[in-house]
């Protein structure tokens, strides 16, 4: 059986004993077979994570049913009155995610033209990049403590709210935090905008800002959406910056100045305390939170493929 | 009087310097005449592109390029002027056709006039783009798509769209910059074809690499050689008798 695989001239390819066998005997092969293994522990490690997740929620699920618990705004652990839904969380969530958002495309839009257009190439350009980069690397603890105890004052002393921690405060500060993302990558679509495009342009007698409207946005217009779409993606999982400034409590928050709750803070919250049916209700937020992220990461990493393909 | 109305551009004492120490075109002096083809030709990095790019201010769109000089064009002088009125009357075709991806063959003819904020009624669009399509021979080809991306045409067809695109400003100077390097020998010859007619309409400077090419097409031929301008005259007679021995040189393939 093993000398009839042998003889099989693409064994190393395929997942048969005998390939592996005579992978182990030549370097060129063992050294794939090395690679093959420590580049599965990336998918097994995912699955696992999902398996964890949804494996421990399912009693959250079955309890509350999948339907109600995204649904219902109740979240009390009283012995023997447990109900909880995650449309709290779910909505924190969304409305800090987009509200930061809201705040962050003039701030990052302005940053990615003077770096990828106004002043490409020049030492300003490098070190302003390089200021943004390291900005997206800081912990976002260094955020959140930042939010507390300057952002919040200032908030409070303009009066926008009392203790000054809100869903417009954690956005705020989740702005701040996903800036240097959508920037630095923004950046980087309008620097590929090709030059002998906008010298057609401004051959015609075009000015500056004419190149910028007509050819400029538009031709990297998909790749700033997708840079957007990836700086969504990290707000919704942001969690420490938003744990620190919007309140924590689990109530429907009702404006932009009431406190609330995200997903991820939630879980961050409670964690500690929870066994039985709250903690398999925090695996549930998180499998939501699993799911939500992924897709929006993956939609954005299609649109980044799409852009750079055009 | 006469030899102005003759000369739609004169050119004089034209430098460019990329770095301070160093000029890249030397103190070029020479009249184009108006509705013919002058050719620019001599070997890579004598400066031909960038004495071209220089006359409709392209230099301006990048930091420490140093140009002086003056370049006189209908009593005014281009270097003085404001660049985006420059160039609008100085259209460009350039190496590698163009066209704006994300626009329309209709739009892309139309640019001139959308970039430029001029407000067009309907009849006056659909004349100017059938015009410039016509002028350069792609009409019939691409009638029916208009609506399409412009992208969607072969290298040769893209190429005579961004031609009609420059001339749909109606400007009084055409600069082409190698504009058949990136085609195929077919589109090469309908492009120096359609460049022959074009010169009812416009005066032309073509920069070229190819000395065949300059001699099929053009009236009048400027040689330049490590940034100086050689020799310039009638192309019959630069190609047949030319003065200077760098000239004989380039043309019997010594030097290039």
């Amino acid at each position: 059986m093993l000398k009839k695989m042998k003889k099989q001239p693409n064994a190393q390819h395929s997942f048969s004993i005998g390939g592996v066998v005579s992978a182990i005997q030549n370097p060129d092969k063992r050294f794939t077979l090395l690679l093959w293994a420590a580049a599965l522990v990336v998918p097994l490690i995912c699955c696992a994570m999902l398996f964890s997740l949804i494996s421990d929620s399912v009693l959250a699920f079955g309890e509350f049913g999948i339907f109600k618990f995204i649904t219902s705004s109740q979240w009390s652990y009283t012995e023997g009155h447990e109900s909880c839904g995650a449309l709290p969380f779910i909505v924190g969530t969304l409305e800090s995610t987009f509200l930061a958002l809201f705040f962050c495309i003039p701030f990052s839009l302005t940053v990615a033209l003077f770096v990828g257009e106004y002043y490409k190439g020049r030492k300003v350009a490098a070190v302003f990049g390089t200021i943004t980069d390291l900005l997206a690397g800081i912990p976002s603890i260094i955020y959140g403590l930042w939010g507390f105890y300057v952002l919040r004052p200032i908030v409070v002393a303009l009066g926008l709210s009392e203790q000054g921690s809100c869903i417009l405060t954690a956005s705020m500060v989740l702005a701040v935090r996903i800036v240097p993302y959508a920037a630095s990558l923004s950046a980087e679509f309008i620097k590929m905008v090709p030059a002998e495009l906008k010298e057609a342009a401004y051959s015609l007698g075009a000015t500056r800002g004419e190149v910028l409207r007509t050819v400029v946005f538009p031709c990297a217009g998909s790749g700033i959406f997708s840079a957007f779409i990836l700086a969504i993606g990290r707000a919704l999982g942001e969690t420490m910056t938003v744990t620190m400034r919007i309140g924590n409590t689990n109530q429907m928050p009702t404006s932009l100045l009431s406190t609330g709750n995200t997903m991820a803070s939630i879980i961050a919250n409670q964690f500690g305390e929870a066994d039985g049916l709250k903690l398999s209700s925090l695996f549930a937020i998180a499998l939501i939170l699993f799911t939500l992220t992924a897709a929006i990461n993956l939609i954005g990493k299609i649109l980044i493929h799409r852009a750079q393909i055009r | 009087m006469e030899n102005i109305d003759k000369t739609i551009l004169r050119i004089h004492d034209l430098s460019v310097a990329y770095t301070a120490d160093k000029l890249s075109v030397s103190h070029v002096n020479c009249d184009i005449p108006r509705n013919q083809i002058t050719a620019i030709m001599g070997p890579s990095g004598c400066g031909k592109s960038t004495l071209l790019r220089a006359i409709n201010r392209m230099h301006e769109l990048y930091r420490g390029i140093q140009v002086s000089g003056q370049l006189w064009m209908n009593g005014l002088d281009l270097l003085k002027t404001n660049a985006m009125q420059v160039r609008r009357q100085v259209g460009m075709v350039f190496q590698r056709p163009n066209p704006f991806p994300t626009m329309s063959i209709a739009d892309n003819i139309l640019a001139g006039y959308s970039l430029n904020g001029l407000r067009l009624d309907k009849s006056q669009r659909q004349t100017i783009v059938e015009q410039s399509l016509r002028s350069v021979g792609l009409w019939d080809e691409v009638k029916d798509s208009l609506t399409k991306r412009g992208t969607f045409l072969s290298g040769g067809q893209q190429q005579r769209l961004c031609i009609a695109r420059a001339l749909a400003l109606r400007p009084s100077l055409l600069l082409m910059d190698e504009p058949t390097s990136a085609l195929d020998p077919i589109a090469t010859a309908t492009i120096e074809n359609l460049i022959s007619e074009l010169k009812q309409e416009v005066s032309i400077i073509i920069v070229t690499h190819n000395m065949g090419q300059a001699r099929r097409i053009s009236q009048k031929s400027l040689f330049m050689y490590l940034g100086e301008l050689v020799e310039c005259g009638d192309t019959e007679q630069l190609f047949s008798d030319p003065s200077d021995s760098r000239t004989r040189a380039y043309l019997s393939g010594h030097i290039g």
